[in-house]
């Protein structure tokens, strides 16, 4: 199959807030935290206020790119009896309410556990748009190549500041919809300050060949959502929302994505102190 | 449930390298399916980083002299290849030859894997060491290596752990070394290597990650058996030397696997030695209270590789038991997994009874407390040694085996004391003498 010629539900969500002049929104929440039907509540308060993709993530018992907020949620959702299919209902659930394209984050060995052709083609019948997979590297990918090819899903492979030029250029090769960068070496949580390693990344993707690269880690604010914004073509918040989702439910996601795409365009006005 | 994983389909692959192949060539980072780097990126460059460093230093002899000296010097090594006549009776009457890693300095084989490490780190320039830690062995040792070299050490071990191995902490932080308890998931070893990432994810330009065990991304599984592979270099040695002859079979216990595949590295391409790895069967695999994880599990990724991994259905980590917290873990060095599908190696559990059974027939016989993690591999010598008995009661008193006595077992008195009932219901070791536990 034709890479090019494939359709990205994830490329047309940037590409229709790059059309409006501004960058994308991307928004994470956890499946089944804390249960499936507030992650798909939460899942539309994100789309309805200013997300323009969403990206659900599996909880795992072993979450190694994660810090403390998010591995809590995941862990209560575990013990809370989230079962792996349930992220199927979610994806559905969000896909069928709203316009955004909904990605899956996931560590690998679920996918494996399932079968990657089974998890693939379910994923692309629940109207999901790809996978976002934090410890799996295009070295490792065959498998994930094919199934994602022969379902129309996007392959949505991380670049960090530590990527030499070779692994850059091959990680850009396999990805499709977007490529995520990794704003800073470490785990996700929200940080005060972006580094400046970010921007650099940004820059080697783009000289790779990038379309589109969005940056991710450590993203918590509508002022560093902004920064972003001016050099990256999508904005990734997870640890925030998590913690809003946490502390006052669906309404705090909805404020907080509110909130934080005012930062999308550069000739957005300043940002509120928290709507 | 079992995908019986061991011999049978893949048969043909093990009797093409018996006719002329080589099994202990295997550098990585894939032992036939098994293997690979399903790690982040971000961790990428330190692992190229990290193989670069490796492969230059073991073709430099100035390397292999400074390992060698350390080994000799430091560690005690060889280790001495000694026979246990008492207790050979009770192993169908075979001939039973210990491999005495428990007399290396600090007591175990960990200390061959953390000297070799920290040397590498020092040659990347890194000033800092981080390490997982269980009981706390391969923690002790790690810090032992810190302090030699002058390195900072940091152990993540799980909470819980760290409670009950309040004297291990206290051995690690008398070395210099700082302990942070693990509070994540399940707070177990696995949540530790969990935790020891992120650290390295973070701190990857000063620090290198001292894994303990033969398992990880590579260049881990292959770099750990290289500097444990003068286990089984010494043993085929030495039983030339004292028996003229290779034995007929060899025994070690598996966990992930370090003390085992550098003891079986040296007996891999001699098809007339058979090799069994002896895995933690708990309160018995029928219970799923186990850590039998190539006998039962199915392949995952975990930590980096491709193995045998204890898995839900859900590909979510089950936790695994045993009563030797060296063998706690629920997976598994990828090369085992590879030995295991040709049939090379066999793989059995052994109970947490059993083990306890050997453990105090070597005690009572031999004069030597070894650790539990090695009881597992007496009490699978013992089962092995009446197989060969069985069948040929003639031959019995001829047939070898070399068993490795990965470690001695100080640290597991009071485990020990726990399970045979020897303690004083008032005494402050009954306190704290539960499963796992050591002082």
């Amino acid at each position: 199959m034709n890479h090019a010629e494939m359709t990205s539900k994830s490329a047309a969500a940037i590409d229709r807030a790059r059309a409006q002049g501004r960058s994308a929104l991307i928004g994470y929440l956890p499946a089944g935290y804390p249960n499936v039907e507030d992650t798909i509540a939460a899942g539309i308060a994100l789309a309805e206020n200013g997300a323009d993709l969403i990206e659900i993530g599996i909880p795992y018992s072993d979450p190694v790119m994660d810090g403390q907020v998010i591995q809590a949620a995941t862990t209560e959702a575990l013990a809370n009896g989230f079962h792996v299919k349930q992220v199927f209902d979610v994806v559905a659930g969000i896909t069928s309410k709203t316009d955004a394209a909904v990605l899956v984050m996931t560590y690998w060995n679920p996918v494996v556990r399932m079968g990657v052709d089974e998890f693939s083609r379910r994923l692309a019948e629940a109207g999901g748009a790809g996978l976002i997979t934090p410890d799996l590297i295009p070295d490792e990918a065959t498998e994930w190549m094919a199934a994602s090819d022969k379902y129309g899903l996007d392959r949505v492979f991380l670049v960090a500041p530590s990527s030499t030029a070779e692994r850059m250029q091959r990680t850009v090769d396999a990805s499709r919809g977007f490529v995520y960068a990794v704003s800073i070496m470490g785990v996700t949580g929200a940080r005060t300050s972006v580094s400046t390693a970010a921007k650099d990344v940004v820059a080697a993707a783009h000289d790779a060949g990038a379309e589109r690269v969005c940056v991710g880690l450590g993203v918590s604010t509508a002022g560093q959502v902004r920064e972003i914004a001016e050099y990256a073509e999508g904005v990734i918040v997870g640890t925030a929302l998590v913690a809003a989702l946490r502390d006052g439910g669906v309404d705090a996601v909805a404020a907080l994505t509110k909130d934080l795409s005012t930062g999308l365009a550069p000739e957005a006005g300043h940002t509120t102190d928290g709507a | 449930m079992a995908d019986a994983p061991s011999g049978n389909a893949e048969n043909n692959t093990a009797e093409a390298f018996l006719q002329g192949g080589s099994l202990r060539h295997a550098p990585g980072p894939y032992f036939g399916s098994y293997g690979g780097r399903w790690m982040p990126e971000s961790l990428i460059a330190a692992l190229d980083e990290l193989e670069e460093t490796f492969n230059k230093a073991k073709d430099d002899p100035e390397f292999r002299a400074q390992i060698a000296d350390l080994n000799k010097n430091y560690s005690g090594r060889p280790s001495l290849l000694t026979e246990a006549k008492r207790f050979s009776q009770h192993a169908g009457g075979v001939r039973v030859f210990l491999k005495r890693e428990d007399l290396n300095h600090t007591g175990s084989h960990k200390i061959n894997n953390v000297l070799g490490q920290a040397l590498l780190a020092k040659r990347m320039g890194k000033t800092r060491i981080i390490a997982e830690t269980g009981a706390g062995q391969h923690g002790v040792a790690s810090a032992t290596a810190a302090a030699l070299m002058g390195m900072e050490c940091v152990v993540y071990m799980g909470a819980e752990d760290c409670r009950r191995q309040a004297l291990n902490v206290a051995r690690m932080e008398l070395l210099g070394a700082t302990v942070i308890p693990v509070t994540s998931g399940s707070q177990t070893l696995k949540d530790a290597i969990n935790d020891a990432l992120r650290d390295w994810v973070a701190n990857v330009s000063n620090t290198h990650y001292l894994l303990g065990t033969a398992a990880g991304a590579h260049p881990f599984p292959a770099m750990v058996r290289y500097f444990h592979e003068v286990i089984g270099d010494e043993a085929r040695a030495q039983i030339l030397e004292q028996e003229g002859r290779l034995p007929d079979a060899v025994c070690a216990c598996i966990g992930g696997g370090s003390n085992a595949i550098g003891i079986f590295h040296g007996f891999l391409d001699d098809p007339s030695v058979k090799i069994y790895g002896f895995e933690a069967g708990g309160d018995g695999v029928e219970t799923g209270r186990h850590a039998a994880t190539i006998s039962l599990g199915k392949p995952g990724v975990l930590h980096g590789a491709r193995s045998y991994l204890m898995q839900d259905d859900d590909g979510q980590t089950v936790e695994s038991h045993s009563i030797s917290a060296g063998l706690d873990y629920p997976g598994v060095g990828p090369e085992h997994s590879y030995l295991s599908d040709i049939g090379r190696v066999s793989y059995e559990p052994i109970t947490d009874t059993e083990a306890m059974e050997a453990f105090r027939l070597l005690c009572r016989t031999e004069g030597i407390i070894p650790a539990i993690e090695s009881a597992h591999a007496l009490a699978g010598a013992i089962k092995v040694g009446q197989r060969l008995a069985a069948e040929d009661p003639a031959t019995a008193a001829e047939k070898i085996i070399i068993v490795n006595l990965s470690g001695r077992g100080d640290k597991d008195v009071a485990t020990a004391a726990e399970w045979f009932d020897l303690l004083d219901k008032n005494s402050a070791e009954s306190e704290i003498g539960k499963e796992g536990e050591q002082l």
